[in-house]
């Protein structure tokens, strides 16, 4: 990535990012953008710089926001309504990370509200556009942040991904995402989604940035005690034999040319010397019954602190105390949310929960367990992100298994905690990007990212 | 199992949502799609195996016991509730 130097000022970096983020209004990329702030901050950069004086890994680096992440810059919106209005006055342990190097946020970017979805349609504010096709979704939730990485507007954006939120945006874009290991960057200050998968990740063009941010963002951190110290630099750089692919994914419920780009891969890791070993992983099949039963569970907790009290939205319908909970989060909440926290007190509520919570609970301990036995036999594993490339604008915004059914491949990642790297594999013959993911066990991230070169 | 409107009233009651008429009618339809896909759980074999909540490397972080410097004042707080009287939260009444 480009940073800010005596040759290149920061100034010039973040005029350029901006100017861009003005031609590409019309993609719906931002939430918020911020000229002035983002200005004045590449100046500080630049009479540093001017000075002499030491400046960070990141110095300059305008990037962009996935708008659930708590900075006082701007609103934080999480795409949601009953969010609007509310202006954090903390900021998240990633973004002091992100800026004490340097990096300069230039805007805030849309997301599936509260990013409950996988086609940033979900938004209260209007969906994103995909980079490649306009009619299409940009994928989600952190749609708005691919978009702002593909169309070359910014150096990177943060994402989060509790079940697929960074990957398949990234590969329905052709961009690099990353979910990392669980813990390995600070939660604080991001808005909760479901505490056990959430995770905190990046979209960049090329996987040394990724490196780059990964060992910015990620470390211990008081603040979030599911963080522990060295997650992302404990992993030893070990050198990788095989790559297995899974037996279970390759069936006709996968696009056919994603397939191909999957096996042209594997043709390349052989060609290197790399052994493809084909795996057969049944338990994954569940993966996405448990997933849509544990993170509605942990997100109708999360939400439920959202009542038109303390902050944000409050309904203007008058009444007594219990009204205006049940009004304002009548009228804050998408439907998609409303559905999710529904079906997360289902699950939980007495009569159900041995049937649904408990069982995906024991579910996800057989899903742990397929993985471990995987990279027992291989070092990583390689498979498709997601059954398709982008999807039509509004055609599955209607049908909620359709669009869950989009994460069908990506969620047993956050319900075992390991890493996915989203990496680009080509164009489908509608001039659409393919992606695939790269897998690895817990802590692997860093070989991971590197181990990623060899696909290119 | 089948979903019906009074299910989903009650569970609008629990989530506290007013739902419309409209609405309640979609999500009988929606939840009850997606209580069946979950339900799929039904077959998979899960005897003799414990649950799995959490999947960080659970341990015990230990601190001082004393109160650390916040992030928020208490008044930067307040000022994001839409009234305040004498440092508290305004609401309408309860009863």
């Amino acid at each position: 990535m480009k940073i800010a130097n005596s040759k290149v000022t920061a100034e010039r970096l973040v005029r350029d990012a901006l100017e861009k983020a003005k031609h590409f209004d019309d993609y719906h990329i931002f939430t918020f953008i911020d000229e002035e702030g983002a200005i004045k901050k590449a100046k500080e950069i630049d009479a540093k710089i001017a000075r002499g004086e030491k400046v960070g890994r990141l110095a300059g680096v305008p990037y962009a926001l996935k708008d659930n992440f708590l900075s006082p810059r701007g609103e934080t919106t999480a795409s949601a309504h009953i969010l609007e209005g509310f202006t954090s006055p903390i900021t998240a342990t990633a973004v002091e990370k992100l800026e004490a190097e340097g990096a300069i946020m230039i805007g805030r970017t849309n997301l599936d509200a509260f990013a409950h979805g996988s086609s940033t349609e979900n938004s209260y504010y209007g969906p994103t556009l995909n980079a490649f096709d306009k009619k299409r979704v940009a994928g989600g939730s952190s749609g708005g942040s691919a978009v702002a990485v593909a169309l070359d507007i910014v150096e990177f954006a943060t994402g989060t991904d509790t079940g697929g939120s960074i990957r398949q945006p990234a590969s329905f874009n052709g961009v690099y995402g990353l979910k990392p290991t669980y813990g390995c960057i600070s939660r604080y200050g991001v808005v909760a989604m479901a505490s056990s998968t959430d995770c905190i990740g990046f979209f960049t063009k090329s996987s040394d940035d990724m490196e780059l941010l990964m060992s910015v963002a990620s470390g211990q951190d008081p603040k979030d005690l599911t963080t522990l110290a060295d997650y992302y630099n404990d992993s030893e750089n070990k050198k990788a034999k095989k790559v297995g692919i899974i037996k279970d994914f390759d069936n006709d419920s996968v696009d056919k040319e994603i397939r191909e780009a999957l096996k042209k891969k594997c043709e390349l890791l052989k060609s290197k010397g790399y052994e493809i070993v084909e795996l057969e992983m049944p338990a994954l099949k569940y993966a996405l019954a448990a997933y849509y039963i544990i993170v509605p569970a942990e997100v109708a907790s999360n939400l439920s602190r959202y009542d038109g009290v303390r902050y944000g939205f409050r309904s203007e319908k008058s009444g007594d105390l219990d009204k205006l909970y049940a009004n304002t989060r009548d009228e804050g909440f998408m439907s998609e949310n409303k559905r999710r926290i529904m079906i997360g007190n289902f699950v939980l509520s007495s009569g159900f929960y041995d049937a649904y919570f408990l069982k995906a609970a024991k579910a996800r301990t057989l899903i742990v367990k397929e993985y471990e036995k995987a990279f027992k036999k291989v070092d990583y594993l390689l498979t498709p992100v997601s059954p398709n490339p982008a999807f039509l604008l509004g055609e599955k915004v209607n049908d909620p298994i359709a669009m869950y059914l989009e994460d069908m491949m990506s969620v047993s990642l956050n319900l075992a905690g390991i890493p996915g790297l989203a990496i680009p594999a080509g164009m489908n013959k509608n001039g659409l990007p393919l992606g695939l993911q790269l897998v690895g066990p817990r802590r692997s991230d860093k070989s991971l990212i590197e181990f990623s070169k060899e696909l290119i | 199992m089948e979903i019906k409107r009074e299910d989903i009233l009650h569970l609008a009651n629990l989530s506290n949502f007013s739902l419309s008429e409209k609405e309640a009618g979609a999500l009988e339809k929606d939840l009850g799609g997606i209580i069946k896909y979950i339900s799929q759980l039904d077959e998979l074999d899960t005897e003799d195996v414990e649950p799995t909540y959490q999947v960080f490397e659970m341990e015990n972080v230990w601190r001082e016991d004393e109160i650390l410097e916040q992030d928020a004042s208490r008044e930067e707080l307040l000022k994001l509730s839409k009234e305040v009287i004498d440092n508290q939260i305004k609401v309408p009444k309860v009863l």
